[in-house]
């Protein structure tokens, strides 16, 4: 298939999960399945769409699926969402949510963490075939996402509605994490040299915590100011000791599913942080976070064969 | 008619004359975008740049601005021994510095921000210093941003009012206009040659190209009048606010954006109190010491943003909206917040009540 051709199938793909999108939403807001349905709908940008929380009929039509919709709805899963759908009524909220492959494992990862309950959430599930990079399209590039490239789950792996029929998972056998190991390769200067690099445009805007679905700590490390934890200023220390421990914080949890990269305004690679604990829990305990609603994240439970090298 | 012309050829060698009296500044290529920066000796602004992600604030409010350095004293822990603490200012020497290629609502934006560093009530060393002694050398925008909207916000792509130099791209040259003494003194120190008739005529058409392409934002006219609690309280602002995810994105790229906070790094008994950056969007901004936060909700932060920008600043200054339409927030926005459909839904709620009133 020529790229021309593969655009215009993916297209049509996109508008036929878009309109089942639509009708499934309508179904559920008017039989009252759910009190809300968190879906994208057109951004003032063509290159953009924006979250939003459908309540009418009226409201269903104007959601929308697209190579750009990059932000992960999951974020968006919060308690004070979950109150305000149900505002006025004698029972806990239950909201529909638009999810990708990426987004609904991020919400197997939201259950087991007890964010909210499976029963509260309807998931209308979307095979996706992968986000256009938005730093590549203010250059006139079409280029897909980084981490569309090495999704391993286009599917979604929970669903109550799917919108769309299941495309198929990428090559698995495929080097997924070349990147990984380019770093990994580099001699510790060049490698401080490098991440020193990636971060210097960091302005400390917080989108990318704010984009992603496993930052929803009540108050973050960086906030905490009785006394402050983190240094503020954009000076390098302070700066990296952010990223890094944000990092960390989310091993074993991270779906690579990009919302922090599409989001960031300086458009900072900083998944390169995340995909070597992704890389690491693949390898150490043989996890892929969010692909397994039975199993609890990799760092969230203890057994026997655990790999214990590391202790010396 | 002080028509002014440099060829592009000769745009190093006139700034390398005038960076004798004057340190320069301009837009210079950073990572996959442009910033402004000082530049160092020969180092030439990348005149060619459409727009830098973050506003030219910072060469007047840097993001983290050390305000003194202070050393805890000794003390022998008797009663009564309370040695007085040592407090030293930073030192502070600001040379005239010409910023090359700033554009025209920039450089409006930094006379937004001196109304609120330079009040009646107290004038801001650090601000009012840099910028006394900045010299600004406009660029306008010959082809301004589909999301620029300047021209409507009060300023706009040929705006001469916060200049002292305004030029503008015509090919093989850069022609232009000496508007301020300031600027002839840098034109001087600079060598700019002066320019004909013809390159007046040129200037105005190019002029009269970018105003036409230039867009008119919706407007915000009714905001004005309008009653601050009946905008305040209007039905949108929730739903508007939606996609937003309340990061800084906004606040820190947006060149009238000024809110900063204060911290104090001290370590081993020598500390420096800086003062930063802060965002409105942030839950911690308006945490009180009690615990109590007026602005608990993610659509407060939003809303509050949006009243000060487009009816608390205007109320206050009568120097018309805090934003010089740049467009930086819409396109930098990862929840795809578009100020212009804000002011709009501003202006429409005034609408409403104002006919609500009429009789």
């Amino acid at each position: 298939m020529t790229t021309a051709t593969k655009e215009r199938a993916e297209n049509a793909l996109q508008e036929k999960i878009q309109e089942k999108i639509r009708g499934i939403a309508a179904t559920l807001l008017e039989n009252g399945t759910v009190d809300a349905v968190i879906g994208y709908s057109r951004g003032s940008l063509s290159h953009m769409t924006r979250a939003i929380m459908a309540k009418t009929r009226e409201d269903a039509q104007k959601l929308v699926f697209n190579s750009h919709c990059r932000m992960n709805l999951a974020a968006y899963l919060t308690p004070e969402l979950m109150e305000k759908a149900c505002a006025g009524k004698d029972r806990a909220g239950k909201v529909a949510v638009v999810a990708k492959g990426c987004d609904s494992r991020n919400m197997v990862i939201q259950i087991q963490e007890n964010r909210y309950a499976r029963d509260q959430v309807h998931i209308i599930g979307v095979p996706c075939t992968g986000m256009l990079d938005k730093a590549a399209l203010a250059r006139g590039v079409e280029q897909e996402q980084a981490n569309c490239a090495t999704c391993i789950r286009r599917n979604p792996v929970i669903h109550d509605d799917l919108a769309g029929d299941p495309v198929p998972e990428t090559d698995p056998d495929k080097d997924r994490f070349a990147d990984v190991a380019k770093i990994e390769a580099m001699a510790p200067p060049e490698k401080a040299a490098f991440f020193d690099d990636l971060v210097s445009g960091c302005t400390r805007c917080y989108a990318c915590r704010n984009a992603c679905p496993l930052c929803y700590c009540p108050t973050c490390f960086v906030d905490e100011a009785r006394p402050q934890w983190v240094g503020k200023t954009v000076d390098p220390t302070d700066v990296m000791t952010y990223h890094l421990v944000r990092a960390f914080h989310d091993a074993g949890r991270c779906t690579d599913c990009g919302a922090c990269e599409a989001a960031c305004p300086m458009d900072i690679p900083m998944r390169h942080f995340t995909r070597k604990t992704i890389r690491d829990t693949v390898t150490a305990f043989g996890c892929e976070a969010g692909t397994d609603p039975d199993k609890r994240p990799a760092l969230d439970r203890f057994e026997l064969k655990d790999p214990e090298g590391f202790i010396r | 008619m002080n028509m002014i012309r440099v060829t592009k050829q000769a745009v190093a060698t006139a700034l390398a004359k005038a960076s004798k009296s004057y340190a320069i500044a301009g837009p210079v290529k950073a990572g996959a975008g442009h910033e402004f920066r000082c530049l160092g000796q020969g180092q030439v602004p990348d005149l060619e740049y459409t727009h830098t992600r973050l506003s030219p604030k910072s060469l007047l409010f840097p993001q983290a601005e050390p305000m003194f350095h202070f050393k805890l004293p000794e003390t022998t822990g008797e009663p009564g021994d309370t040695p007085p603490a040592f407090l030293e200012a930073e030192s502070f020497k600001e040379a005239p510095l010409a910023v090359v290629g700033l554009r025209p609502w920039d450089a409006r934006a930094l006379d937004l921000l001196k109304l609120n560093f330079d009040s009646p009530d107290y004038t801001d060393p650090f601000f009012i210093k840099r910028y006394n002694a900045m010299v600004r050398v406009g660029l306008a925008d010959i082809h301004p941003d589909p999301e620029n909207f300047s021209l409507a916000a009060g300023s706009g792509p040929f705006d001469e009012a916060s200049v002292d130099i305004l030029l503008a791209d015509a090919g093989d040259a850069f022609i232009g206009k000496v508007i301020t003494g300031k600027g002839r003194d840098f034109a001087g120190a600079a060598g700019f040659e002066p320019g004909s008739p013809d390159d007046a005529k040129a200037f105005a058409a190019l002029k009269a190209a970018a105003e036409k392409e230039a867009d008119i934002l919706p407007a915000c006219d009714r905001i004005n009048d309008a009653d601050t609690l009946d905008l305040y309280h209007a039905d949108f602002w929730e739903a508007a606010a939606f996609s937003c995810i309340n990061c800084g994105a906004c606040t820190f790229a947006c060149p009238t954006c000024w809110c900063f906070d204060i911290q104090d790094e001290v370590n081993q008994g020598k500390g420096v109190r800086l003062r930063l950056w802060d965002s409105c969007m942030t839950d911690l901004y308006s945490a009180h010491a009690s615990g109590h936060n007026p602005r608990e909700k993610g659509f407060q932060r939003f809303r509050n943003r949006f009243m000060h920008k487009l009816k608390y600043f205007p109320d206050k200054y009568g120097a018309g909206i805090m934003c010089v339409g740049c467009g930086r927030c819409i396109t930098q926005c990862p929840g795809g917040i578009d100020i212009r459909e804000v002011m709009a839904a501003m202006n429409a709620a005034a609408a409403t009540v104002q006919q609500e009133v009429s009789p």
